[in-house]
């Protein structure tokens, strides 16, 4: 016998939610789907009619699935907003060359304009001669640093009001996990928020933040979208990997535990007198840094003078002298010169 | 160790400790090393004695909050943690200490071989061991059985809240009274005697009847208890009745946590024990603090983790063990000669992916290998954590506490924009309206959703009103924090929990009902002072 569609006790179910164990037909998989992520933008008040909102695309799962839920809740519940993809080109030959074909399909798919900004017209380096001069063990590094301000900068270029990224509910437990191992209580205490950085920065925010990445898969391949699904061919940051596979264990355990995770760091509280770092303004570049130079601007040094390791780990003693690009003392340049691997 | 180039001299520093092993001890630079307890610190025997010795009096001294001449009941389990904090308590009241320790201890072990499949013989055995050695620590000590649940009164979870007030005036008084009894006092055996006498004067409390049969143990000899239990067959039967009924390894694991506090806390109240002290390690805490962050217990990490742990407001939990790794602990034993007993627990031997608590060990245990720096991490984490004892209101009146673990249910998120409504959505949405869902086994899941439904229409963010309208549909969830929730979910039937539990559920419904009815009559709502994000 069938098992019956939960919801509407009519279909035959096609699929069981990963997120909850009901069993849903597809039509109703659709609607409860695209329904909680408009829960989620209306309970947290995420963006304003009128508003130009720019989606973070890369041509993944998840951004192929905001982009099309974004379109579908526009239209359905009339928001009055904007949309925009952008896409940010690292420069990765066989990566990303690829998966922004599939950006630009998208968009003609949605209908919705595109915008690509790439490494190497900010910052003069793509991704594949960042790794020639570095390796590839820090390189993830660089790449994540860079691609955060890159999205800003061409959002900025292009003058929304709001970015939304396709962050899934997986990611956010995975840095909630991840904050708490390295013991790095500043975010830990920022990355469950849903929307960010109202001052200075361009707000951000992640309507996907309560979907579970397994609902996102299962959303694209029963709406066939048209998504790229490649690893990146450099590898991928180790310690999130471990992260990332306790949580799936956790996952298969309890499947609710994704959520939990995320209640939980939503309820963590710190106590007033841990010191936080304070943000202030990059003194290069403008973008928000809690040092005179930010993360990305040190990188970028690093990289221009030959001496990769200079952003890798800590350089706040260096900040004066790289701010007035002063030469640094042979000793120093011998620390982050590369050490062979 | 943690300067500025980490990465860089990661091999000299490795040639480093290769060099130091075969030289000398660290600390007194004379004799040889024996042990290497971080990279670099090289110990010698009784450097790492007194290193030990002055980290346990440090956490006591630092923290002030266990007063001279205070009754304090240890749980001990009998492995390696709890003995060797029985260890430290015994050798810090000794006569050879040089500034002995002035609390008056006692001893608690809650046996749990009924859950674990344990047949009685065995049970028997760890007990006459668990016995041999407290006796040698001269203690009053019990021996709570698990079975005693099912005699608890409900007033075990009726906890009188306190607000942690001015600590160090509290401590400067104590210990200008105790030092001024014990000058009057004759002689230094003082400590010992007024053990003896305030044993023996809450024997006879009240509530004594449950554990006094067994309570004398330790005078009248081991041999007094051959076969006697404390309990019936029947007793047995229902717990194991009640860890049959939990379809995972995680909520079992959970509720026998439950169970075992409130076994111990009752222990504590009836012998007129105001601390009870649990052996905690560092490693066991990180493992804590990721696997509750996991079940969702974001919110009271701090308290379920902390040095002291004050939700049960007459009776403070304290961790004197935190600061030692797990690994100081297995060489201090080892070198000294501190007995333990291993008694095979709930997930002993089970499969890595067979409990959340079990997964996060094997996790954390495989990431030290890897990043030794972990677990002192994690645990460094929890010291910036707010145990929030300031959202809790300062009469006891207004304050909802989870029926279960204790904590104060007001200080969880439940707005709009929160994980634990999008899920409470997911699950209203993935159903049919209508309210008669089918399975019985889902019943109570909707009678939750209806609960949150409710909450989430009519509230609009504002969390004191939704608790308002959650108390009109007074029911068994209302009752508990986020991640008892889910322990309860894992259950098949209400009825198999022991009766002190289901009686306090009924006791708080009644009053959630009865306030309900007066509600118009009251002029300020108790609820709004606690509910206050």
């Amino acid at each position: 016998m069938p098992v019956l569609c939960s919801r509407c006790e009519i279909k035959k179910a096609h699929l069981k939610r990963p997120k909850t164990g009901h069993s849903l037909c597809k039509e109703c998989f659709f609607w409860v789907f695209e329904e909680e992520v408009h829960h989620s933008i209306v309970s947290a008040k995420l963006f304003n009619r009128g508003e130009t909102v720019g989606i973070g695309a890369s041509g993944g799962k998840d951004s192929t699935v905001l982009a099309h839920v974004m379109k579908v809740l526009n239209e359905r519940y009339d928001y009055g907003l904007n949309l925009i993809l952008l896409s940010v080109d690292e420069g990765i030959t066989g990566y990303r060359d690829d998966s922004l074909e599939t950006v630009k399909r998208n968009q003609e798919q949605y209908e919705l304009p595109l915008k690509i900004v790439s490494y190497e017209e900010l910052y003069g380096w793509t991704m594949d001669t960042i790794v020639k001069q570095v390796g590839l063990k820090n390189n993830c590094t660089f790449c994540g640093v860079f691609r955060r301000q890159a999205l800003d900068r061409g959002a900025m270029m292009l003058e929304v009001d709001k970015i939304c990224t396709g962050h899934n509910a997986d990611d956010v437990a995975e840095t909630v996990l991840m904050n708490f191992l390295r013991g790095d209580i500043a975010r830990l205490r920022r990355c469950t928020a849903i929307s960010t950085g109202s001052e200075g920065a361009i707000p951000r925010c992640k309507p996907l933040k309560y979907a579970y990445e397994k609902e996102i898969v299962l959303y694209a391949y029963f709406k066939k979208l048209d998504y790229f699904s490649t690893e990146c061919i450099y590898s991928p940051n180790a310690y999130r990997g471990h992260a990332r596979s306790f949580l799936k264990d956790l996952e298969s355990i309890r499947p609710s535990s994704i959520i939990d995770v995320i209640h939980s760091g939503e309820n963590l509280s710190v106590k007033e007198e841990v010191r936080m770092p304070i943000q202030g303004n990059c003194a290069r570049c403008g973008y928000i840094s809690s040092q005179k130079l930010c993360k990305a601007c040190v990188l970028l040094e690093g990289l221009n003078r030959g001496l990769p390791k200079l952003g890798i780990g800590k350089h706040h003693k260096l900040q004066d002298k790289l701010l007035k690009s002063q030469p640094l003392t042979e000793e120093e340049e011998k620390k982050f010169k590369m050490i062979s691997f | 160790m943690c300067d500025l180039d980490e990465g860089s001299n990661e091999d000299s520093m490795g040639r480093d400790s290769v060099k130091r092993i075969s030289s000398k001890c660290m600390k007194c630079k004379e004799s040889p090393a024996l042990l290497i307890i971080r990279v670099g610190d090289a110990f010698c025997r009784n450097c790492f004695k007194e290193y030990f010795v002055h980290k346990f009096r440090a956490m006591l001294g630092k923290n002030r909050l266990v007063f001279p001449g205070e009754k304090v009941l240890l749980a001990v389990s009998g492995g390696p943690s709890s003995s060797s904090l029985l260890f430290q308590v015994q050798e810090g009241l000794s006569h050879k200490a040089s500034k002995k320790l002035r609390f008056v201890p006692g001893i608690v072990h809650i046996e749990e071989g009924a859950a674990c499949g344990k047949t009685l013989e065995e049970r028997t055995k760890i007990v006459a061991d668990l016995k041999s050695i407290f006796s040698t620590s001269g203690f009053p000590f019990v021996i709570v059985y698990l079975e005693e649940v099912f005699s608890l009164p409900s007033s075990v979870l009726q906890s009188i809240f306190s607000l942690p007030t001015e600590k160090d005036d509290l401590y400067k008084d104590a210990v200008a009274g105790f030092m001024q009894s014990c000058h009057t006092s004759v002689k230094k055996n003082l400590c010992h005697e007024t053990v003896a006498q305030e044993t023996t004067l809450t024997e006879d409390h009240t509530h004594a009847s449950l554990l006094s049969t067994h309570a004398h143990a330790n005078e009248t000899s081991i041999s007094a208890f051959r076969g006697k239990f404390p309990f019936s067959p029947e007793q047995t039967e229902a717990v194991k009745k009640l860890f049959a009924s939990m379809k995972t390894l995680t909520a079992k694991e959970e509720m026998l946590q439950t169970l075992r506090k409130h076994l111990i806390l009752y222990t504590a109240r009836i012998k007129g024990y105001s601390k009870v002290m649990m052996g905690d390690s560092c490693t066991r805490l990180a493992v804590k603090l990721l696997a509750n962050i996991c079940l969702g217990r974001g919110a009271f990490l701090a308290m379920d983790t902390g040095f002291s742990d004050p939700r049960h407001g007459d009776i403070t939990i304290i961790r004197p063990m935190r600061e030692y790794s797990a690994k100081e602990i297995a060489f201090y034993n080892k070198l000294f000669g501190v007995p333990s007993v291993f008694t095979a627990g709930l997930n002993t031997k089970a499969p890595e992916k067979a409990s959340i608590q079990h997964l996060t060990e094997s996790f954390i245990v495989k990431l030290q290998a890897d990043f030794p720096s972990t677990v002192s991490t994690i645990y460094r984490t929890s010291e910036k954590l707010n145990p929030r004892y300031s959202q809790t209101p300062a009469d006891d009146k207004g304050t909802e506490t989870c029926l279960l673990c204790s904590c104060v249910l007001g200080i969880e998120l439940r707005d709009e924009a929160s994980a634990f409504c999008a899920i409470s959505i997911s699950e209203e949405l993935s159903q049919s309206k209508k309210p008669e869902g089918g399975q019985v086994s889902s019943s109570t899941m909707e009678e939750c959703c209806a609960e949150n439904k409710m909450e989430t229409l009519e509230s609009s963010g504002c969390s004191c009103q939704s608790r308002e309208r959650r108390n009109t549909t007074p029911d068994f969830w209302s009752l508990l924090c986020y991640s008892c929730k889910l322990v309860v979910k894992d259950m098949t039937s209400l009825d198999l929990l022991p009766e002190y539990i289901l009686e306090e559920a009924n006791r708080r419904q009644r009053r959630t009902q009865i306030k309900r009815e007066i509600q118009e009559y009251l002029l300020t709502s108790e609820d709004d002072a606690d509910t206050a994000p």
